[in-house]
């Protein structure tokens, strides 16, 4: 019974850092520029396809692993300068189908260059399971908590302790004060999206062992990480962390006893309930209406 | 009297009806009907959509979920249970009407993101159950829907029909149909819209808190073109399940409420003729990209981008106002 | 006389900082009231209380009697309340007069049967709203602009759409919100004789404006406010020789 739950929690909690991963890059780049960036799945897609293509060329993994993640980080820059910038008044319904054309024509070139098969990414050390408490834990599930945990940090660290840091915060905070004081707010912008497109595809390629990668992965990701970063409030770096975990643990438990088809309708059951109770999800920040 | 036409303010139904009508004069392979009134059906849905988005300004990235189960409600309904296909798809538009208002209470009051958000939610769970009922629905694999009939009549794409001494093959009569529908789908939409219910709509879009001032109650009007889209979208959904007499759960996924929602964005939000020149244009992309087939996807998210960078306000909205400032100065008016 | 807005012990605390604190004045039928003060002293605040756009921390706020703390604007509207703002809230997406007709909102009884048929029941309505809809564009001195998208319109012609708008409601106690504001000496010298014309039809006023001049020469009563608390409340003649308000500022 209890190795049971602590399987479906293990599982959980190893796909809940990848959405928690998913969810971050949300939240950098809304923070930095109010946009819901509906192509962050993608830049999975491109950390764990690129890998597998950089590989097949004869690249060691570790620097296929690089070679991907940089260029998952020039897609989101390119992504900004050519997609977001020329579109600056845009409303958010516009920004949004930008934002899902682009993931459309990223998952359209990847299918081009790369094809429609599966690919499987060898686990970073070896396959040998780890027994803990009468449940299996996959070893490449310490690299995803491991990174996803290292990750975290950094952001912290780059956010409060780093100038750039700073400037990105200033500028989600305030734009014209931003500019007032001398930050360039394009670059910052360009920062941002870098990146949230340096997490995604990391978290993309670390997860990609247990998941298996092809083209079409990201909108599903994206979706995911959506959710995740409403319920725990957009805008907010805890909530995006807590909301992903959640998900994750939510969704493996209802796969393993309630039901493996419905898990996906749980993750957006449990997102509208949130939202009906708490409609700025749960770390969410109350603004008052200026009028 | 030209002027007087340029001012009425259902002139360009007229313009539509006439296009509607003189094409299938045009046109002869069967498989033309079928693309045509495809998209008169889509057309249709989307001036639904037009008076949530384009009109109230509320979003929806899941009303393909409210498409499927109008579809699917009527495909199960007159195939596993034998209803009427009116009354099945009189029924399903109000069940569809009623899960539209019980979900957008509480998710209208949300704003910009949460609220695409919500519906997107929505819209998955919808997609959901059907892929997963698969002893009713079929799941992934979809399932057959009986042809529609009324008091016996059938209505088939195989059929032979006489309508004042002329023949009619069925693919053609389905076509007549489905423009009937549209012009009058579009008609119902600007009555609202010309109406102080649809000036109580637009306000919310132009001033939310203008709106609030005058006493328009933005909650019940925002659930009402919720509702009343979602009821568009139910009828059409059930229409085009009859149509096509084989339906997939891809009608209410995620992808399909993103094409909706493209439709209404790329021709030119808050104009009917917009919308449906979105809905032409989608639909017929496929057909202009058949030689391209690899590169279809990525074409079709470069037009999305493209367009919504370079037109925010869509083809149809641009080209009036390109042919108006033409206009403008041919005539020497003060352009 | 009634009272038309009664006020007591009203707070309003942002995150702590109290931008309004221990207010008690009260409004009776038909008068021009003012509120005045410094920027920051938390007249817009207040406005924003009365109208239902916030909820007070503490205190009470009665309307004709009832009791109206926590009500919606647009319940407050069904109540013959009506506002104008100080950052003009027009819907650019429509004709001048139709944002006028939008006014009318709450007289019009026509449903959604009637307007998706656009059954004459509904035509006889219309009609008559957007014949008195003009009828107030014509009185606030914007009739030339009928025809007009509201986004082609200049800033003062819209500050009087904006007054019109409310008008349109039948209102029984209108809020104007820095009414002058941007407006030049012509325009504020029609801006005074409209309003002195909507009291003489027994529609109460409230006024929030900087511009002494306009204030001191229509106000039956005035409200000066400091720092979110009431420095004084009397005629124009008594707030001129208050030796508090003097103080406030001329003294700084």
């Amino acid at each position: 019974m209890f190795s049971e739950f602590l399987q479906y929690l293990f599982t959980g909690i190893t796909i809940g850092a990848t959405y928690a991963l998913v969810a971050l890059g949300f939240t950098i780049i809304y923070n930095a520029s109010h946009v819901i960036n509906f192509a962050q799945g993608e830049f999975l897609m491109i950390g764990g396809m690129g890998t597998v293509a950089f590989m097949g060329l004869g690249i060691p993994m570790f620097f296929a692993i690089i070679l991907a993640v940089l260029l998952a980080c020039l897609v989101g820059i390119a992504l900004q300068r050519l997609a977001i910038a020329p579109a600056k008044n845009a409303d958010v319904v516009t920004l949004i189908i930008i934002t899902i054309g682009a993931s459309i024509f990223i998952r359209g070139i990847a299918q081009v260059v790369w094809g429609k098969d599966y690919h499987v990414v060898p686990p970073f050390s070896g396959d040998e399971p780890i027994r803990l408490g009468g449940a299996v834990l996959n070893s490449q599930s310490l690299w995803v908590l491991g990174i996803g945990a290292v990750l975290v940090i950094a952001l912290i660290l780059f956010f409060t302790r780093t100038l750039i840091g700073r400037a990105i915060l200033g500028t989600s905070m305030n734009k014209l004060a931003a500019q007032l004081v001398g930050v360039k707010t394009q670059m910052v912008l360009m920062l941002a999206f870098g990146l949230s497109a340096l997490l995604g595809s990391v978290a993309g390629v670390t997860v990609a062992p247990i998941t298996f990668t092809a083209y079409d992965i990201g909108i599903l990701l994206a979706l995911k990480g959506f959710v995740a970063a409403a319920m725990g409030g957009l805008g907010s770096g805890l909530g995006a962390v807590v909301g992903g975990i959640l998900l994750g643990v939510v969704e493996a438990m209802t796969a393993g006893y309630i039901s493996s088809e419905y898990k996906d309708a749980v993750a957006f059951s449990m997102i509208l309930l949130v939202l009906f109770f708490m409609p700025r999800g749960l770390f969410g920040g109350r603004t008052v209406e200026r009028v | 009297m030209f002027d007087r036409f340029l001012e009425w303010r259902m002139n360009y139904v007229l313009v539509l009806a006439i296009i509607v009508f003189v094409i299938p004069l045009l046109m002869e392979n069967p498989f033309y009907f079928d693309l045509a009134t495809q998209i008169l059906i889509i057309a249709a849905t989307v001036v639904g959509l037009n008076l949530l988005v384009g009109y109230a300004g509320q979003i929806s990235l899941g009303h393909a979920g409210f498409y499927g189960m109008g579809a699917y409600f009527s495909a199960v309904a007159t195939s596993a249970y034998n209803w009427p296909p009116l009354l099945a798809l009189i029924v399903a538009a109000a069940v569809v009407g009623l899960v539209a208002w019980v979900v957008g209470r509480p998710i209208l009051k949300l704003k910009g993101h949460y609220l695409s958000m919500a519906t997107l939610a929505v819209g998955f769970i919808i997609a959901i159950i059907i892929n997963n009922e698969s002893q009713l629905t079929g799941g992934p694999d979809g399932m057959v829907v009986p042809p529609f009939s009324l008091f016996g009549w059938e209505l088939s794409t195989f059929g032979l029909y006489s309508l004042l001494g002329l023949e009619i093959p069925g693919h053609v009569a389905w076509y007549l149909v489905a423009g009937v529908l549209l012009l009058v789908a579009v008609i119902i939409a600007q009555n609202l819209i010309d109406s102080p219910l649809g000036r109580a709509l637009r306000s919310i879009h132009g001033s939310e808190i203008a709106a609030r001032t005058v006493g328009v109650d933005t909650a019940r009007y925002k659930s009402m073109v919720f509702v009343i889209s979602a009821v568009y979208a139910s009828i059409m959904g059930s229409v085009f399940a009859h149509f096509t007499g084989f339906i997939t759960p891809a009608i209410a996924g995620f992808d399909y409420s993103i094409v909706l929602i493209t439709m209404v964005v790329l021709g030119g939000m808050a104009s009917p003729m917009g919308v449906i020149l979105g809905a032409v244009v989608l639909k017929l992309l496929p057909q202009f990209l058949a030689g391209f087939q690899e590169y279809e996807t990525a074409i079709f998210g470069f037009i999305l981008m493209a367009t919504m960078i370079f037109m925010p306000k869509g083809f149809y909205p641009t080209a009036m106002n390109a042919i108006r400032n033409k206009l403008g100065k041919s005539s020497g008016g003060k352009a | 006389m009634t009272v038309m807005i009664d006020v007591k012990g009203l707070d309003k605390e942002f995150g702590g900082v109290h931008a309004i604190e221990g207010l008690e004045f009260s409004v009776e039928q038909g008068q021009i009231y003012s509120v005045i003060g410094p920027n920051g002293a938390g007249k817009t605040t207040l406005f924003n209380l009365i109208t239902g756009f916030y909820t007070p921390t503490r205190g009470e706020i009665t309307l004709n009697g009832e009791s109206v703390v926590g009500m919606d604007p647009n319940r407050l509207a069904e109540r013959g309340m009506c506002r104008t703002f100080q950052q003009m809230q027009i819907c650019m997406n429509m004709t001048a007069l139709e944002n006028v007709m939008l006014g009318r909102h709450l007289k019009i009884r026509s449903n959604l049967f009637t307007s998706m048929f656009r059954l004459p029941s509904l035509l006889r309505e219309e009609k008559a709203c957007r014949e008195r809809s003009k009828e107030l564009m014509a009185f606030v001195g914007c009739g030339e602009y009928i025809n007009t998208e509201a986004s082609a319109m200049s800033y003062g012609a819209l500050k009087r759409l904006e007054i019109a708008r409310a008008l349109a409601a039948d209102p029984k106690i209108l809020l104007l919100d820095e009414p002058a504001a941007g407006l030049n000496g012509t325009e504020t010298a029609e801006l005074e004789e409209l309003i002195r014309k909507v009291a003489e039809q027994g529609v109460t006023v409230m006024l929030v404006e900087h511009d002494m001049k306009l204030v001191m020469g229509i106000s039956d009563r005035l409200l000066v406010i400091n720092y979110g608390r009431k420095l004084a409340e009397g005629t124009p003649e008594e707030i001129r020789n208050n030796p508090d308000v003097i103080a406030a500022y001329l003294g700084g």
